[in-house]
């Protein structure tokens, strides 16, 4: 009884700090240290409008040739796109968006003319976008397995709980896991026939399809009415980390099937994991395609990079002005969502791809600054001294 | 009747809840017929610490979690470990309370541990106790309630005792109790008795109480069957636990009060617990957050809804839900609502907890360290006694002082002294020390003195009447040393005036030796009174008396004590001759008392004698039956003369009042002091200036219209009022622009028993009504003096105003006994390392040695320490405001699904260690002007007043400084990502990316922030600043540079280098930091000169101007 009452003194439960010296008494003299008597040498900056002001003109004058050369460089990259989810009636792809069905084997396909008015240089770079598409919803984001798709057998077995429940399918871990790999965009149409290279040229509609995907083609229409197909890589498309450390097969060498044996593939594919490509260094969870759609976007309209459309030589034009047809095999469903479904060409800049927000922003910071710096000067210039002098007066 | 209610003690003595124990001395029984029924009473053991290692886990997680904060976030994260669907993982929450908990656990624990090894050092002391003649060594927390202990020179004394044998012969003992109450002087204490092998026994005292000074107690001594005779025990008796023995080889004393009934273990408690207004309007803040989170989570779950029930949208094909998810579709409304309140549950922050403690703990220790406080009389700084009231100091807008001690110095000089009427003023020359030499002793205008005879009797008076010790000296001389080396130790410092004084005119004071006087007279004769009794001094009687035998068998009484103590008893025609001078000396500062003396008559000696014996035995009412016999005692006594004696002011009192009022601060002195006394003081401290018109409301006053007080009383409240208050008003209406000139400055005085009468009004209506225009009036008002105050009194004033509209914050400083309760009172309490003891000292907040360091302690710390800390608190929630306002604009991108923008790692760091350490540092170095300039520009003070910089207005200002951040961030960024081929490869980037660029953005612009605020750069701002941004770098590429093992979602892995390899992201970084800067940058221009320098060089104008 007594102690409690004798202890009743911070029991608020507050982080009661008794202060320093505690109550006993100090005979020291304190220490004449810079620091104990906060006289440490300090720098004292002076933030005053003489100071400030030039800072305004040299962020405008920095700013404002940045801010243009982003806009130039904006303005000079090339780029088209062309939505063919297929809405209107008129569009190529209305029939195949309309008789989608989840059991059917036999593809649909489209094929979508369009027309380049300017000659793409360099390489040209293909991006597929989604609209409305939530890849980055939390369900969606964190169903995955990153230790599976590193390669660890454990988890290849025993896909995380997170995966759920895209994680088995009739009892077998399915392989790879979760929402993402499930719901994968786009897919490398491997062709029956054994002398096709993993740069596919041709579409061949009797060939079975991997997956629930879009596959796109290019073809150049020739001026003579030739359609000649563009080639296109599909290597250099995923982070170099991703696809090299962070993705790793179960085993670098074995044969896939085997290792991936005891496994099943996604609800949604048509193939298994191990099927993805026949170049064994593309294959499997290392498929470019598979790592770029599992790194989620950001927003619900997004583009991720699809293919590469290497260039010939520096006098030519990678693609030409003139006229293109698109073929797609159209796979994905996007209706259910009311999501749309585009092709991107776009050639790349040191900067990244077009985007003129960085421009337009830089030239306004930069002007504002620029604008705030002169209208203080006047303003300092002016009133300022008769400001000084009033507050001296008061 | 003794017996019989010594019957009625042991009969209860089963029950806990009588007034008295009854103590066997040695475990005698008292009468041998009886048998011992030992009573119960604790053991000796100090308890002092908290927990044991048992209960230590259960009990300290239970005290850390009743804090509200702790409390909310364990309530997070119990949600986030408990939900099955949280958008972060437990460890981002948990992580950072976990830490919390355990530093604090660490902590307590740490100064538990103290406590456990202070409390066994006492309880295993060994102690020697006397059993049936032997000596038995023992553990000192062996000793129970009734056993004899034998204690030697210099130790301290083990439990309470009652004295029962001394080596010394006089039967005495001498004791200092510093470690109780700081007056190291030697005080006596006195055997009860002598006989100790037969003993045989009882005491009877009250129960364990705290007061140090009062102790009741009865002893029963039985011999041989007789009857027993009675002896009384007062605080003489009784030596406390913790004193210790000085000047005397051994004692022997029965233990009365053991462990924790001691007498110190009773006075060992906590204040209570202030709080300052920082944390209020922390509070206030949180609540304001909390509302936020709150909204903001409910608008996410509204439209989380909205959005589901488009067709498609909940569950498209790609991204289908659980089983589970799909079960638990009712309520999932809640968890969806806790979730989001989870996910943006970082807006109230753990850490801002952490470093504001942190802040207060650190940031003491430079008063501590100051070397302005240190006093090279005392030898000691300041003391710091809590932390939690650092700000408050910057903050006081009233100011209670203490006169004597505080703002004098307590440090008494016997300046003249009235015998008769006739004035003797001492002029300090050598050639005078032989005395009272007739020719130039009495300096009068009449050029006339007293009798010879009366001016003996005078000076016998102050050699007598007092409780003055002299200070022993360790050789013993037969020639008494030189007067001025002679030491004199008393309670109170005007005994020692007096005696020196007396002294001056040639009578010495030599000594108290055993019960007998010994004074030098002028013909250097010795002569001797036998002291028979001492009417002690308290505040309510403000007199003493002592009552002597002089060697020829005259008893006198003699009396000394305030003119309005004495006046009433003595004869009138005397009164009239020295009042005068009383009057004229009070007005000029001093200290004046009055001396009276008395011849008693055998029969009337006799008759006090036995009353006041009968009085001392009383075991109930004591005080009131000894107050009724001295009453009775000093009567009819005659006026020989009055003395006055200089206090002079503290050092630098003037300029510290001045400042404190340049600073706004209202100043009120409340002493017990004479009006006439305190009003010089405040003339010569210039708290009154000359022009000041002075509002009187005294007893004088009161009485001055001939009508009944009430009726004046309500009279002058209102005039004054009128005056005080409403002309202020009109002034300011009227002539706003030059009021400054036309200001009259009022003080307003007011004395204790007016006071009560405002207070304490008979009608409950005039009560209020009173109350209110006092204060307003007072609140009008310079200065206020209230003089004759009782202790209780003050804390009364301090408590109304502290109580009055604006709460305004208090202060109090004192360094007396009599200041405690109003240190108690006051917002801060400050004690002065004086003279008067340590009481004040000990229950102060915080303490220094001299009243000229309170300027120092307000205008420079007091200012600093509420800058710094106002800053953390608004930058604390500015900077968690737009570090979560991303992540709640990203819902709505996201389908409201309580995706995290930023990696949880981030999420965890971000306050602990990316940001946490510049402000903690800013917030224990910043300066944002000079200590130098502070203190020479006391108006700075006023800038802060009021919590200035915690209002809703900076609140708002800072809040939507971070809203239009957190705008600014993830717009900018989204803007970006409308494209997200980022690269110069035509590669994209991923949500990560996203998230890591506004989280980039963030920290830098939290950071750069920060640093734009800095106006006192040393060089732990500049590494503590720059080396968070290098260390968020760093652990950037660390933590995206591993396959963690451990994790299953490596989210980051080169996240952060990849987006440093596009130069998009590193422009729109810079463009982002820059553009939130820029507001801030633009205000600088807008705003006046800041910082340091410019203060000065803008002062300087002024000064020239």
């Amino acid at each position: 009884m007594m102690a409690s009452s004798y202890n009743a003194k911070d029991e608020d439960g507050h982080i009661t700090v008794s202060g320093p010296g505690g109550g006993t008494l100090r005979s020291k003299k304190p220490e004449n240290t810079a620091f104990k008597q906060q006289r440490l040498p300090a720098w004292q900056p002076i933030l005053t409008a003489g100071t400030v002001l030039p800072a305004f003109f040299i962020i405008g004058l920095i700013f404002i040739p940045i801010g243009i050369g982003l806009y130039v460089t904006s303005n000079n990259i090339k780029e088209f796109e062309i939505d063919y989810t297929g809405v209107d009636m008129s569009s190529p792809c209305f029939n195949c968006s309309q008789n989608f069905s989840w059991n059917s084997t036999r593809p649909c396909t489209c094929t979508i003319p369009f027309y380049l008015d300017q000659p793409y240089e360099n390489n040209v770079f293909m991006y597929y976008g989604l609209s409305n598409f939530y890849q980055n919803h939390r369900r969606y984001v964190k169903s995955r397995d990153d230790s599976q798709l590193n390669g660890d057998l454990e988890s290849l077995m025993k896909p995380s709980k997170e995966c759920e429940p895209y994680a088995y399918h009739e009892n077998k871990p399915i392989a790879p896991c979760g929402a993402i790999a499930n719901s994968m965009f786009n897919g490398e149409p491997v062709s029956c026939c054994a002398h096709q290279t993993h740069s596919s040229f041709h579409l061949y509609l009797i060939c079975l399809f991997t997956s629930l995907a879009d596959t796109l083609e290019l073809f150049y229409n020739d001026p003579n009415g030739t359609k000649i197909q563009i080639p296109m890589t599909a290597t250099g498309i995923a982070w170099w980390t991703d696809k090299h450390v962070k993705f790793r097969n179960p085993t670098d060498n074995a044969n896939l099937t085997a290792v991936f044996q005891g496994t099943t593939k996604p609800v949604n594919w048509r193939r298994p994991v191990y099927e993805l490509d026949t170049d064994p260094q593309n294959n499997g969870f290392i498929n470019e395609d598979f790592i770029v759609w599992m790194r989620t976007a950001a927003l619900p309209t997004f583009r991720k990079l699809y293919r590469i459309i290497p260039k010939k030589n520096s006098m030519v034009p990678t693609l030409l002005r003139g006229n293109y047809t698109l073929e797609v095999v159209y796979n994905y469903p996007v209706r259910s969502f009311e999501g749309r479904k585009r092709m991107i060409l776009s050639t790349i800049s040191w900067m990244g791809g077009k985007n003129p927000f960085l421009g337009i922003a830089y030239i306004t910071v930069g002007s504002v600054c620029f604008f705030l710096g002169v209208v203080l000067l006047i303003i300092h210039h002016k009133y300022g001294n008769r400001n000084n002098s009033a507050d001296i007066a008061n | 009747d003794i017996r019989l209610l010594c019957a009625c003690t042991c009969l209860g003595g089963d029950e806990r809840r009588v007034d008295s124990r009854t103590i066997y001395v040695g475990h005698r029984s008292g009468s041998p017929n009886e048998a011992i029924i030992p009573p119960k009473f604790c053991d000796n053991r100090i308890v002092s610490s908290k927990y044991t290692v048992w209960n230590f886990l259960p009990k300290n997680l239970f005290e850390q979690f009743r804090r509200i904060a702790n409390f909310y976030f364990l309530i997070i994260f119990l949600v986030q470990v408990r939900t099955v669907d949280t958008p972060t993982s437990p460890v981002t929450s948990g992580l950072p309370l976990f830490f919390v908990i355990t530093v604090t656990a660490i902590k307590q624990g740490y100064e538990d541990w103290l406590r456990h090894k202070a409390d066994n050092e006492v309880n295993k002391y060994p102690v020697t106790v006397l059993e049936d003649g032997r000596r038995i060594r023992k553990e000192s927390e062996k000793i129970k309630v009734g056993d004899v202990v034998e204690v030697e020179e210099d130790e301290t004394f083990p439990c309470d005792l009652i004295l029962l044998q001394s080596s010394r012969d006089d039967d005495t003992c001498f004791v200092t109790t510093a470690s109780l109450d700081g007056e190291s002087n030697h005080k006596v204490r006195c055997t009860a008795l002598l006989d100790l092998e037969s003993l045989n026994a009882t005491i009877e005292c009250e129960q364990p109480q705290p007061d140090l000074y009062k102790f009741v107690g009865r002893m029963h001594i039985y011999t041989n069957n007789q009857e027993p005779a009675v002896r009384s025990l007062g605080p003489e008796n009784l030596l406390l636990k913790g004193a210790t023995l000085k000047n005397t080889q051994k004692i022997c004393g029965v233990a009365v009060y053991t462990g924790m009934e001691t007498k110190m273990a009773l006075n060992y408690q906590g204040k209570s617990q202030k709080r300052s207004a920082v944390e209020k309007s922390i509070n206030a803040f949180l609540l304001v957050y909390l509302c936020i989170l709150v909204s903001k989570a409910l608008v996410c779950t509204t439209l989380k809804y909205v959005w589901q029930s488009k067709p498609g949208q909940d569950e498209p094909w790609y991204n289908e839900k659980t089983q589970r998810e799909k079960d638990t579709n009712l309520v999932s409304m809640f968890t969806d609502f806790l979730s989001f309140m989870v996910l943006f549950n970082f807006i109230i922050p753990v850490s801002m907890y952490v470093t504001v403690e942190m802040q207060k703990f650190l940031g003491s220790f430079f008063i501590t360290w100051d070397k302005d406080f240190f006093d090279p009389e005392i030898k000691e700084g300041a003391l710091v006694n809590t932390s939690d009231l650092n700000e408050e100091l910057g903050q006081v807008e009233y100011v209670f002082t203490d006169k004597t001690g505080t703002l004098t110095q307590n440090n008494m000089e016997f300046i003249e002294c009235c015998i008769d009427g006739f004035q003797y003023k001492y002029r300090d020359a050598s050639s005078e020390l032989d005395g009272f030499c007739v020719t130039d002793g009495p300096v009068n205008k009449l050029q006339q003195k007293a009798g010879r005879e009366r001016e003996e009797l005078f000076l016998r008076a102050l050699c007598l009447c007092h409780t003055v010790q002299v200070k022993e000296s360790t050789e013993q001389k037969v020639v008494p040393p030189p007067e001025e080396q002679r030491g004199f130790i008393a309670s109170s410092p005007d005994e020692v005036a007096l005696v020196k004084g007396a002294m001056r005119y040639g009578f010495t004071f030599l000594g108290l030796e055993s019960k007998t006087m010994k004074i030098l007279n002028r013909n250097n004769d010795v002569e001797m009174y036998e002291l028979l009794h001492v009417l002690n001094f308290d505040p309510v009687r403000r007199r003493m008396s002592v009552i002597v035998r002089s060697r020829s068998g005259d008893t006198l009484l003699f009396c000394k004590g305030a003119d309005s103590s004495i006046f009433p008893r003595v004869r009138q025609e005397e009164v009239e001759r020295i009042r005068m001078h009383v009057e004229r000396n009070a007005t000029e500062g001093y200290r004046t008392l009055c001396v009276a003396y008395k011849h008693l008559s055998a029969e009337e000696y006799a008759q006090a004698d036995k009353g006041l014996r009968e009085a001392r035995l009383a075991l109930q009412d004591r005080e009131e039956k000894l107050m009724a016999v001295y009453n009775q005692v000093e009567t009819g006594m005659s006026l020989i003369g009055a003395t006055a004696v200089e206090d002079r002011l503290q050092e630098e009192a003037a300029e510290t009042m001045e400042a404190l009022q340049g600073a706004g601060i209202k100043i009120w002195v409340l002493t017990g002091d004479k009006m006439e006394t305190a009003k010089s003081t405040c003339y010569a401290c210039r708290l009154f200036q000359r022009n000041t018109e002075l509002l009187e409301l005294t007893v004088r006053t009161l009485e001055d219209g001939g009508r009944r007080r009430e009726e004046r009383l309500h009279e002058l409240l209102i005039e004054y009022h009128k005056k005080a208050v409403l002309n202020l008003n009109l002034f300011l209406c009227s002539c706003c622009r030059s009021w400054s000139s036309a200001n009259q400055d009022y003080g307003f005085i007011i004395d204790g028993a007016t006071l009560s009468m405002v207070l304490n009004t008979s009608s409950e209506s005039n009560s209020s009504r009173y109350k209110n225009l006092f204060l307003q009036i007072c609140q009008n008002c310079t200065t206020v003096l209230c003089c004759r105050m009782a202790p209780l009194q003050k804390a009364q004033i301090v408590k109304m105003v502290k109580n009055s509209k604006g709460s305004p914050i208090t202060l109090s400083i004192g360094d007396g006994a009599n200041d405690v309760s109003m240190i108690l009172e006051a917002h801060v309490g400050i004690g002065i390392k004086g003279k008067e003891g340590r009481q004040a000292v000990r229950n102060s907040d915080y303490a220094i040695p001299k009243l000229k360091h309170l300027k120092k302690l307000l205008l420079a710390h007091g200012h600093l320490y509420y800058v710094r800390i106002a800053h953390l608190v608004q930058y604390f929630f500015y900077k968690n405001l737009c570090f979560i306002l991303p992540q709640f604009l990203y819902q709505f991108f996201c389908g409201y699904s309580q995706q995290p923008l930023y990696d949880a790692a981030y999420l965890t760091m971000y306050n602990i260690c990316f940001t946490s350490m510049p402000i903690l540092a800013y917030s224990l170095l910043e300066q944002h002007i000079c200590i130098e300039i502070l203190l020479d520009n006391a108006t700075l003070y006023r800038e802060i007043a009021k919590n200035a910089m915690l209002r809703w207005g900076p609140f708002l200002y800072w809040t939507l400084l971070g809203v239009f951040h957190g705008l600014l961030f993830f717009f900018g960024v989204r803007y970006l990502f409308s494209n997200p081929a980022l690269q110069d490869n035509g590669q994209v980037f991923g949500n990560w990316s996203y998230g890591t660029i506004v989280f980039t953005v963030l920290v830098f612009t939290v950071t750069l922030k920060l640093a734009l605020d800095t106006r006192h750069w040393t060089w732990i701002n500049h590494f503590v600043i720059w080396g968070s941004l290098a260390f968020y770098v760093f652990f950037s590429f660390f933590w995206g540079g591993i396959i963690w093992p451990f994790l299953r979602q490596q989210r980051l892995y080169f996240v952060f280098a990849n987006m440093l390899s596009s130069v998009s992201a590193w422009l729109v970084i810079i463009l982002l930091i820059l553009l939130s800067l820029l507001p801030e940058i633009l205000l600088v221009v807008f705003r006046k000169p800041r910082g340091p320098h410019a203060r000065q060089v803008e002062l300087k104008h002024t000064y020239t101007a």
